[in-house]
């Protein structure tokens, strides 16, 4: 947080650059559109549940892309979906990120050579903000790419859109 | 004067949070009323066959991880026993015995996910909580055991991939016992709670015959009154050694065949798990585990069909083998892809609200459906 | 209960010529193999019959024989001429607790087989697969489509054969890794 520790001793007024304050507010409630795609869906829905607690982090599944500020792309992506996702992505308000979660959605993973009907690489159709490796990603893997998108969060600029 | 209606098309998915994944389903609707259900498959079409044609035989068994993904020791298991019959390898008893003990924690595991989405399909996210919780703890004794939290590939052509950990048998016997005690919450939070079954008794009857002829087979055709179920039916492995019920759907809230008969089912069939895990869990016999594992595996010229019970239902291979290290031909008789194709006649004449309830009883996972 | 032996001496009486041949040799499973003209016909009759009450399809299963000529392409790689494509058909009767495995083969070039869709209803996607990922036309079916591939992928082009190639684009998107 930093931005409001000891701030009000003085009186209650915070000073703060307003981009710090929307960056703040932004990367604390990071709500993510439910989506699952394929096996990394189930460590995602595991990484939400009781044990791991997506909500602590502010993120909380939507199901409507209208509502979202996040895409977690958790599964292979195949050429048939593909062209789904890309619409899913411009429904989305700005400013939005995106997670490309487990190897088939960062490369095409265990299908890269025969995988005549998989898409290599979800950064084809769209831009990625975090790539989270494995197969399936641990939970824990995927907190801490939901961690790094917070660090690139809370870097932006109002100014210029970075990515 | 009467209103002008008429019949309306919506589609259902690939993106919506009550599909399982990745299918669209194309709805006639007139008004709430569902006239068709059309489904549209492959969104998560991954090549499997064209993978095991191109593989060696043993590196098809991480692919085989990855079609039903819920219950990837049962994909393992059931592609190996393909081989395995068809270079007749005969395994060590104590291998039998473990692959007996995951794949039925695997059922259990497989299960709790299966009833949690489909309660929280239908507005009861608790329950879904409470299971993926209990769903941690078999987790966790399979990363001990194989490292991975989901996709294992333990179950090797002949053999595992490695022993048990030394704390197995301890942790196993833990759980067991635990949610042997834990399994009534559910019953309480979930089986005979009032709204629960007011959405899915008499929902979705699914006739036996209809059933058999469509080629249901699992809780699905279970739920509709015949006690066929593969470890009794078409016994393999060692599963005739140990004593177990075969839960079926009695109508208990509703007509037989329905989807809370299809739900009653998989509670039933948990606790029938722990069963046979208690029996063979004591028995275990010393070993070493990758004694018949062969150096090469190069079957003969041939065909094979085996089948196994997973929790979804008859998983079936169809290998072709042409005498070469790697397979002709590969197929897969996915449970899930032949259940889904009922949903049509299910949702005949239901509300729209009723085929999300209608589709978590049958129970999908489209890694399979799509292969 | 009847085994492979029986079950082909009672369909060479009942449907003759368009009974081919048992294949008892392989390591695990007999195979009859039929006429795929007459293959709804022999089905009925299995399903029916009181002896045999085949009332459930396990799996059906189409496949790329390969066994034609090999010859190269304008653009040097392989394809191949002539030769089969087959279907396996795996039955099991719920009641009289028996299996069959029974086999079509059609040529290669216009492979036709007739669909047992009203036989057995699970035949439907099972074939809709086949036709698409293998490419063998089934007669007579009410809704032959891809099932697998999207509906607009590349007419005549089917992934399970041993000569695919994959598309270089496929809407715009990069195919190959
Ligand atoms: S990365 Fe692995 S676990 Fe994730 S979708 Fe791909 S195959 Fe499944």
């Amino acid at each position: 947080m930093g931005l409001l520790d000891k701030e009000f001793s003085d009186g209650n007024i915070v000073i703060a650059p307003v981009e710090d304050l929307f960056n703040w507010a932004r990367l604390s409630s990071i709500w993510q559109l439910g989506f699952g795609l394929a096996c990394c869906a189930i460590e995602m829905m595991a990484t939400s549940m009781s044990h791991y607690d997506f909500d602590r982090f502010g993120v909380i599944p939507r199901n409507t892309p209208r509502q979202a500020d996040a895409i977690i792309i958790s599964g292979t992506v195949t050429l048939k979906m593909a062209t789904r996702i890309k619409r899913l992505y411009e429904q989305m308000p700005a400013p939005k990120y995106i997670i490309s979660m487990g190897s088939c959605a960062n490369c095409g993973g265990p299908y890269w050579e025969h995988g005549y009907h998989v898409l290599k690489g979800i950064d084809r159709v769209i831009p990625v903000d975090v790539y989270v490796p494995g197969c399936p990603p641990r939970p824990e893997a995927l907190l801490e790419g939901l961690l790094k998108l917070q660090d690139k969060i809370r870097n932006e600029s109002l100014r210029k859109k970075s990515a | 004067m009467s209103l002008k209606t008429e019949t309306m098309v919506l589609n259902m998915g690939p993106q919506h949070p009550s599909t399982h994944g990745v299918l669209r389903l194309e709805l006639k609707i007139d008004g709430e009323l569902v006239l068709d259900v059309k489904p549209h498959l492959g969104y998560l079409h991954r090549c499997f066959e064209k993978h095991a044609e191109a593989m060696q035989y043993n590196q098809v068994v991480p692919y085989t991880d990855r079609l039903d993904y819920l219950a990837a020791m049962g994909n393992n298991w059931g592609y190996a026993l393909a081989v395995e019959k068809l270079m007749g390898i005969q395994v060590p008893e104590r291998v039998e015995y473990i692959r007996v003990i995951v794949a039925e924690l695997q059922r259990i595991a497989s299960h709790q996910v299966a009833l949690g989405s489909n309660a929280a399909d239908i507005g009861a996210f608790t329950p879904f909580l409470y299971l993926f919780r209990d769903r941690e703890h078999i987790l966790s004794i399979f990363e001990d055991t194989c490292g991975a939290r989901m996709l294992y590939n333990y179950i090797w052509v002949g053999g595992l991939s490695h022993d048990i950990h030394p704390d197995f048998v301890k942790k196993v016997k833990e759980f067991v016992s635990y949610y042997k005690a834990t399994i009534i919450e559910l019953d309480n939070l979930l089986s005979y709670n009032k709204i629960f079954i007011e959405r899915t008794a008499n929902i979705g009857v699914l006739p036996l015959d209809t059933a058999i002829n469509f080629g249901a087979s699992g809780p699905a055709l279970r739920g509709s009154g015949i006690p066929f179920d593969l470890r009794r039916d078409d016994p393999y492995s060692i599963y005739d050694r140990f004593d177990f019920e075969i839960p079926v759907g009695k109508g208990l809230q509703g007509q037989v065949g329905d989807c809370w008969d299809r739900y009653y089912v998989r509670v039933r069939e948990m606790e029938q798990s722990l069963r046979i895990i208690e029996q063979a869990i004591d028995h275990i016999p010393e070993g070493d585990v990758q004694s018949a594992i062969p150096k090469r595996i190069k079957p003969p010229k041939g065909t094979v069909y085996t089948r196994i019970e997973n929790p979804r239902g008859e998983l079936g291979y169809f290998i072709i083998s042409d005498g070469n290290t790697n397979p002709f031909r590969v197929k897969v008789r996915a449970p899930s892809f032949v259940n889904l194709e009922v949903l049509g006649e299910l949702c005949k004449g239901h509300l729209v609200a009723d085929v999300i309830a209608i589709l978590g009883s049958i129970d999908i996972v489209l890694g399979e459906v799509d292969r | 209960m009847k085994n492979a032996e029986e079950i082909f001496n009672i369909l060479k009486d009942n449907f003759g010529d368009a009974v081919i041949a048992l294949d008892k040799d392989t390591p695990t499973e007999a195979v009859i193999t039929v006429d795929p003209l007459k293959i709804h016909l022999v089905g009925e009759f299995l399903r029916t019959n009181e002896d045999m009450m085949f009332d459930s399809l396990m799996c059906l299963s189409g496949v790329d024989d390969a066994n034609g000529k090999k010859v190269k392409d304008a653009d040097g790689t392989d394809i191949i001429e002539g030769g089969t494509l087959s279907v396996y058909y795996h039955l099991h009767s719920v009641s009289l607790k028996h299996k069959i495995t029974l086999k079509v083969s059609a040529p290669r070039e216009d492979a036709k087989v007739e669909s047992v869709e009203n036989v057995w209803k699970c035949a439907d996607w099972h074939e809709r697969e086949a036709f698409d990922l293998v490419g063998i036309k089934f007669l007579n079916h009410p809704d032959l489509r891809r099932i697998m591939m999207p509906y607009d992928w590349e007419e005549g082009s089917h992934p399970l054969r041993k000569d695919y190639k994959n598309p270089e684009f496929y809407q715009g998107m990069k195919v190959p890794y």
